[in-house]
Parts: C-alpha cells; structure tokens; sequence
C-alpha cells in the first residue's frame, strides 16, 4: 500500500495575508461608511452578499428566505455599525448575524424538526464511518452539473441544522474554525466535533453516488 | 493508535494542526489500516467536491437587484424587506 501524503496543505485555513500585522482593508470601508459614505457600504455588501446569501440558504433550505435574510442581514449591519468595533472580521460580524436571522426564520416557520442549532447533534448517526468503499478517482464527472448540483443539495440538506451550517462555515465559506465558533456562538471543540460528524455524514451519503461500480446505479 | 484514537485526530490532521510526533502516529496508522486510509480519501474528495461545485450560487442578476433593494433600505431606513425582488422574480416567472 502506498504510503498516504498529507492533505494538511490542501485544507489549511483561509490565506494569511501577506502583513499579518496590518488592518483588514474591511476597516477602512466600514469607517467610511460610518462616515456616511455610501459607495464604501455598497462595496462591502458587493463583496459579502454571495457568501451571506449562501449561508442564509444552506440554513433555511429556500432561495425566497434566503434572499430576504441578505436584506435583513445588511440593513442591520447598517443600522449597527456603530456597534462594530473592529473586534472580529466585518465579514465574521456578518456571518453571524446572517446565522441568527436564518435560524430566527427557521423558528417562524414552526418546523421543530430543524429550529435549533443544537437539534440531532447528540446523535450517535455518522459518529463512526460503516462505508469504506473507495470512491473513483473524478467521481464528479459521471454525473452533469445539474445532476450533481442536485446530489450535493440532497445532501446537505439531510444534515441536521447544526452540523450543516458548521460545514458550510467551515468547509464551503472558509472561515477558520475559531471564526466559525465566534459566528456560531459554539466552542472551538464543539465546532471541530460538529465539524467531524457534518463531514463523515456527507461522506457515506455521498458514497452512494460516487463509489466505485456505482456508475449509473444512483441518480439524484 | 488505534481507529478511535485516529477518528479523533482527524479535524486536526486536515487543518494542518498536529505535531509532529502524531502526526507520525498517524501516518502509522494509515499505512497499516485500509478503512482509516479510504475515510481519509473519501472525507477529503468529500470537502473538494463541495468546495468546488457550490450548489447554491447568487446570480447577478438577483445580486444586482438585492443590492439595490438594500440601499434603499438603507436610505429610507426600511424595516421590512422590500418587495422589489420579488416582484421582478414573479413578472420574469409570469413572462
């Protein structure tokens, strides 16, 4: 068996920037929009409106509520940035009221199933891997991009809304894991755990499709 | 080490955040135990495809009309989201 290579370098946290020591450029944008500049407000919602759009979706599982909750989330931002002191990245401040607006939604709805950060997380399900089929080597390009558009969000979307929004913090937005628990309001521990249970459950759930003899067997 | 132990320690060794003494264990351990190697490279195949296909982007034009809906929150100090996005969404599905 070969020996297997480290995959530290491929999942290291987000880039360090260059200047460790110098200020996120964010902070000059929002002390102009605390000024009243407008176009500086406007430049950072260009730039984080994507990725509150997507957490506010992975959340709620709908393109209406997540459209509305990136309105949400910047208007607040807006009427607080006063209250933001520097403390945190602004996209981390964002990120984490863009999670409470979406599990505020989650609470309208009145759906018990998936109102809590906290519901199914003490589950033993996906706590130990069963599947240990080896998946083929592109295992993506069986399928089109809808089809596999489609797989993906299947599912994620079965994931408890705990383990899903860490993984899509995490994973798919890049924020550190000390990040995600700032936006989450969790531990660093509980966060890694959370973290390792989203993964290993997308990983059999995924294994049905991607595994190698399954080409065809398992549409989306 | 055995499976738990690695179980344990892999958040760690995908960040890059594992000394090195074990992450020599680790190593051990994944040379000498085929299921612990293919959740490895499967959780890592996983995250790439996630990461790579993002399932749920914004499309401009959406984004261009979020935005201008903010702003205009913004000016008039709007509490309730404005309808403008919607409303264009439901004459494009109605055209």
């Amino acid at each position: 068996m070969a020996a297997p290579t480290s995959i530290a370098d491929d999942l290291l946290d987000t880039p360090v920037p260059a200047a460790p020591d110098a200020p996120h450029p964010d902070l000059a944008l929002v002390a102009r929009a605390k000024a009243g500049d407008s176009a500086a407000f406007e430049q950072l919602i260009k730039q984080y409106e994507r990725q509150i759009y997507r957490t506010a979706l992975h959340i709620t599982q709908n393109r209406e509520d997540a459209e509305d909750i990136t309105q949400d989330v910047f208007f607040k931002a807006f009427q607080k940035l006063e209250q933001f002191q520097g403390n945190s990245k602004f996209s981390t401040w964002l990120v984490r009221i863009a999670v409470n607006e979406s599990l505020m939604r989650l609470r309208k709805r009145k759906t018990a199933r998936t109102v809590s950060m906290d519901q199914d997380v003490e589950t033993e399900e996906g706590a130990i891997p069963r599947d240990f089929a080896e998946w083929r080597p592109n295992p993506e390009q069986n399928y089109s991009q809808a089809e596999l558009a489609e797989i993906l969000r299947k599912t994620i979307a079965g994931l408890p809304p705990g383990f899903r929004t860490v993984f899509t913090l995490r994973d798919i937005e890049n924020l550190s894991t000390e990040e995600t628990a700032e936006a989450l309001g969790l531990s660093v521990p509980a966060v890694k755990s959370r973290l390792l249970r989203a993964r290993l459950q997308l990983r059999e759930r995924l294994s049905r499709y991607f595994r190698k003899g399954s080409e065809g067997t398992a549409k989306p | 080490m055995n499976c738990t132990d690695f179980l344990a320690k892999l958040t760690d060794y995908f960040d890059g955040r594992i000394d090195s003494d074990l992450l020599a264990e680790v190593k051990q351990h994944l040379c000498s135990c085929h299921h612990c190697e293919v959740v490895v490279d499967t959780t890592r195949k996983t995250i790439d495809i996630y990461r790579g296909n993002e399932p749920y982007d914004l499309p401009d034009d959406v984004a261009t009309r979020l935005r201008a809906a903010i702003m205009e929150r913004c000016k008039c100090g709007c509490e309730k989201p404005t309808n403008a996005v919607k409303a264009d969404a439901a004459s494009k599905s109605s055209s």
